[in-house]
């Protein structure tokens, strides 16, 4: 394939049917009404010179290359300015613009580098284009007057350099910066000839710069460009595949030169988002490559030996002879294995089938057991599906946002922008956090409410809200009548008295106006949207919560259209996809009960296997069931649960009494300490496939390069099976979605030759809905009627004490990506080196702790020690950290709790107590006996 | 096996299912937990709690307890 280039239309394009005609150059053409002539003209196929403007940017008419002449009218308007009219003549070419065009250009290049064949943009440069296109042909200003000549270059940002001597002051970088993205993190300058781009006066580095790189992608010239363009070269060709990381799922052009990738740049037709990126889809790709890859199989009879690099096929054998050797000694329930929301939907189905198939038992979970498996179990329980109801688009409809227990700017930067977009447009905000995030007031933006509850108390605070929308008579009646059940016994459980906002005041710490005014403007502001994170579900409440959130939507009227929504913001690439693939021990693929007969019934006949009706182990029942003896043997693709699961101690321990610990990742991470296999797995780069994304977008994984183990995943777990004895064979991945397809009716319309004809398709995608189904319930529940259920509020065993005051809650920043395998192997590390606890000053003073202390961490399963920051982002009594770093181990001191539903652990509320590390700490940190010093990581 | 909490891993689930039941009349929520237990357990982890019932009654909140005894049914 050669270089992808999209076309810029140069103006965004507007809503509504194409009503007003004009004639360009003699061509007529029909556009919405508002289009700006430039893209009138564009779509009629006719490119009128430019440089300020383009197409994901609204029109700024000043860089004066696009003035055109209109019939009827004087003087020679600027095309991207001006909206078009009914009837209305244009004309692009002419003597006239033609002298002005090359007199901006003469302008232009007078004082700009003429190095064009040395230049890192050549070749792909707007400035070197239009001067072609103008017909520039002398520039009679030399360089001997004033000039920018001599601007320095600012390098300080790790993934692009700012060439001040090349700007030409187009702002294209300081809009996208503010309209895209919004931070407003750069500005111009100066007035005049003295106007400069400047990241707020600072370098780029130091300033509030987040390197999303919009400016980059905006950037005419080569002022701001990729330092791996620098070093490389333009690249030749593109592949279009999908980011790895958060759940938003974003589409990116892989561009390539040769077989090396040069860079990831977010792709416009990208439904998830449209031309835009965050610092990690963008920049961060370089572990794909990074040296510490492993890239042979491995194996050794114990955790303490060396290993030995094998040959796949001594790999396969010895994995399968000896799970099957411990089946034979332990029973068929001893083994069983976990499936990775990192790998793609194909992997994911291959695995679980492996497990109930070949391993013929249920014990099957995913890592979405930590994170949002409360979402799975309350969504379904309510709505009667497990999974958020919205596309992201929706947002650009919402009248009230609120956002509750997530950090969206950092967790979801692609999303945020597009949220950040709909509040400066007049959007109201609602943050329901402990901590206050960037989101409660950032440039432009300002909550109308932050409810900074105490960690713990969320169901409290939904079932307050809920109690005075009922009480203040703001219920949508009609929504309720047609749409829901079992609404009166809710509303008389909602409107006792114990639920209203002033008798859980002290409890929550929210003031009780504050929080009916939030309520109020929820329930009456307009298309109210609930977006959350797992502040919300990992509680010992979080399914609780999930369901209080469900019946405040449905009682509302706040379901079943564009703008409102319940919408659980995904945590990885393809957590969404990896519970829709069948990875939990309950629920075969499409989320149906393993002990339905007739589900399971089509699965033994299309897989030629009994399966068992019963549900097998999730994540922390595996753990207890190692350490009881009775489960002796894990596969585990791509994740590392020795780092990121709770109680550290518990689960090294788990993993050390287990026979056989076989790991498929592309690292020796945490979990590989304990493993007897190594089996190394692919890169997104190298995968061939599909990940589903937060808004249920089924979204194409194209291999960029060959994998650089010699197989792709889902083959080694085929021939893991076959070598069992079970037979499993695909010669493509598309035969795998196929048979997903053909067992699953939300993904029967679904295959690879769709997704490649469409781009991508939100599930549902069968008959009823061809295409795919961006909202869900809209002309009724998934179950037939919304079910209210009630949300008693049950504290947490959680408690601080006096020997553990404080309460921790854990979350992740914008450059770092949970455990850090993939983050911590890239330049990202600039930004966040290591975790620290950030702590009220308060809290530190009476504890003697100065900011930037050492300080011990300690909860009553562990302790470790990190950094001190002092903040006041909480409130006193709380502390926060981060777990990204593996030397930090954030994870030894959070608890055996977990949500009562799902099992999922309780991360968000520790009590801890935090003091001078003096003496040195007691952190067991990755118990030392198994830290092996073989192992990098 | 123990937690922390000095209650085998099934009693400590079982409990804190039966507190989010504590709403419900006894006997709904008996019903209702054994329903949640049947639906997510692993079939040794119900077994593990059925011993539990039998030798440790007292462990069990009295909604679980009378769940347990509903799944031997």
């Amino acid at each position: 394939m050669s270089l992808l280039k999209e076309p810029d239309l140069g103006t965004p394009a507007k809503p509504g049917p194409a009503t007003v005609t004009v004639e360009v150059d003699g061509h007529p053409v029909a556009v919405p009404e508002g289009t700006s002539v430039m893209r009138a003209a564009a779509l009629s196929g006719i490119d009128i010179p430019k440089l300020c403007a383009t197409d994901s940017l609204e029109a700024f008419g000043s860089c004066r290359l696009c003035l055109v002449e209109i019939d009827g009218r004087r003087g020679t308007p600027a095309s991207c300015t001006t909206p078009v009219t009914q009837g209305m003549k244009v004309t692009t070419q002419s003597p006239k613009l033609e002298k002005l065009r090359q007199g901006v250009m003469e302008l232009y290049i007078s004082d700009h580098p003429l190095d064009c064949l040395t230049c890192s943009a050549n070749g792909d440069c707007e400035l070197q284009d239009m001067s072609g296109v103008v017909g520039l042909r002398q520039v009679r200003y030399g360089y001997d007057g004033e000039n920018h000549l001599d601007e320095k270059t600012d390098s300080s940002n790790p993934y692009f350099d700012f060439e001040a001597s090349k700007c030409i002051a187009c702002s294209r970088c300081v809009r996208a910066c503010g309209e895209v993205q919004g931070t407003f993190a750069l500005t111009i300058e100066g007035r005049g000839f003295g106007s400069k781009v400047s990241a707020g006066g600072t370098d780029f580095m130091s300033s509030e710069c987040v390197s999303c790189g919009a400016c980059v992608q905006a950037c005419p010239t080569a002022t701001l460009q990729e330092k791996s363009v620098v070093q490389l070269g333009m690249p030749t060709r593109s592949v279009v595949t999908t980011c790895a990381y958060c759940g938003v799922g974003c589409s990116f052009k892989a561009e390539l030169r040769g077989a090396e990738l040069v860079r990831m740049v977010p792709y416009k037709d990208g439904g998830a988002n449209e031309g835009h990126s965050c610092v990690k889809g963008r920049f961060a790709f370089g572990y794909a490559t990074h040296p510490d890859r492993v890239l042979t199989p491995m194996v050794r009879e114990s955790i303490t030996d060396e290993w030995r690099p094998v040959d796949w096929e001594t790999a396969i054998s010895y994995t399968a002879s000896k799970l099957k050797d411990i089946q034979t000694r332990h029973g068929v329930g001893a083994i069983g294995g976990i499936t990775s929301s990192r790998t793609t939907n194909e992997e994911v189905y291959v695995v679980q089938k492996m497990i109930r198939a070949a391993f013929g038992n249920n014990n099957v979970d995913t890592c979405a057991r930590v994170c949002h498996s409360p979402t799975g179990y309350g969504l379904k329980q309510t709505f009667g599906t497990s999974a958020g109801t919205q596309d992201f688009r929706s947002v650009a409809k919402s009248d009230v946002i609120m956002v509750i227990g997530a950090n969206p700017t950092d967790g979801h930067p692609v999303f945020a922008s597009r949220m950040k977009r709909r509040l400066r447009e007049g959007a109201k905000l609602i943050v329901v956090d402990p901590r206050r995030i960037d989101l409660v007031r950032s440039p432009h933006i300002e909550a109308a409410h932050h409810l900074q509850l105490a960690p713990g108390t969320n169901v409290a605070v939904v079932n307050a809200m809920a109690h005075v929308v009922l009480t203040e008579g703001l219920v949508d009646r009609s929504f309720v009548d047609e749409r829901c059940e079992d609404f009166d016994a809710w509303a008389e459980f909602i409107a006792r008295p114990e639920n209203s906002p002033e008798a859980v005041e002290e409890l929550t710490g929210v003031p009780a106006e504050e929080l009916r005014a939030a309520a109020r403007l929820y329930a009456t502001g307009g298309n109210g949207a609930i977006y959350y994170g797992l502040g919300v579900t990992e509680h010992s409440q979080g399914s609780t919560m999930v369901m209080g959130m469900a019946n405040l939507a449905m009682a509302t009227g706040n379901i079943g259209r564009d703008g409102v929504g319940v919408n659980p913001l995904r945590g990885q690439n393809n957590v969404q996809g990896s519970c829709d693939m069948g990875s939990f021990p309950h629920e075969l693929p499409g989320y149906r009960h393993v002990s339905d007969d007739v589900v399971r019934g089509v699965f033994e006949n299309m897989w030629g296997s009994t399966l068992l009706p019963e549900p097998g182990l999730r994540i922390p029942n595996m753990f207890d069931a190692a350490i009881e003896g009775t489960f002796r043997a894990i596969f585990v693709q791509g994740e590392d649960i020795a780092q990121s699961d709770p109680n550290t101690k518990h689960v090294h321990a788990a993993l050390a009494a287990m026979e056989l610990v076989v790991v498929q990742d592309l690292f020796l991470n945490e979990t590989a300490k304990f493993a007897h296999v190594f089996l190394p797995g692919t890169s997104f780069l190298e995968k061939d496939g599909t990940f589903t994304n937060a808004e249920r977008r089924i979204n194409r994984v194209r291999p960029v390069m060959a994998p650089k183990t010699g197989k792709h995943e889902w083959e080694i777990v085929a021939e893991i099976a076959q070598a069992m004895g079970y037979p499993m064979r695909y010669d493509q991945p598309s035969q795998i979605m196929d048979e997903i397809a053909a067992l699953t009716p939300t993904f029967a319309g679904v295959s690879f030759d769709k997704l490649d004809k469409l781009g991508s398709v939100q599930w549902p995608c069968n008959d009823n809905a061809p295409e795919g189904t961006p909202i869900m319930h809209m002309d009724g529940f998934v179950r037939g009627k919304g079910r209210f259920v009630q949300t008693p509020f049950v504290p947490t065993r959680e408690r601080s004490t006096r020997k553990f005051p404080l309460i921790l809650t854990t979350g992740r920043i914008l450059s770092q990506y949970n455990v850090g395998a993939q983050t911590r192997r890239t330049g990202n590390v600039a930004w966040h080196p290591e975790d620290v606890l950030e702590i009220h000053p308060h809290d530190a003073e009476v504890r003697g702790i100065n900011d930037g202390d050492e300080v011990t961490l300690a909860s009553r399963v562990g302790a470790t020690s990190l950094r001190a920051v002092f903040s006041d982002r909480m409130p006193v009594g709380v502390v926060y950290t981060t777990f990204h770093h593996p030397v930090t181990g954030a994870n030894v001191v959070t608890t055996e709790n977990s949500d009562w539903a799902t099992n999922c652990p309780e991360y968000k509320v520790t009590a801890v107590q935090v003091g001078l590390k003096n003496p040195p700490a007691t952190a067991d940190v990755a118990s030392s006996e198994h830290r092996l010093p073989a192992m990098a990581d | 096996m123990t937690t922390h909490t000095g209650m085998s891993p099934q009693v400590r689930l079982a409990n804190e299912i039966a507190v989010h039941f504590h709403h419900q009349p006894p006997e709904q929520a008996a019903t209702a937990i054994a329903e949640h237990i049947r639906a997510f357990w692993d079939p040794r982890m119900r077994t593990e709690l059925l011993q539990r019932a039998e030798s440790e009654p007292d462990a069990l909140d009295p909604r679980a307890l009378a769940a347990a005894r509903l799944l031997t049914g």
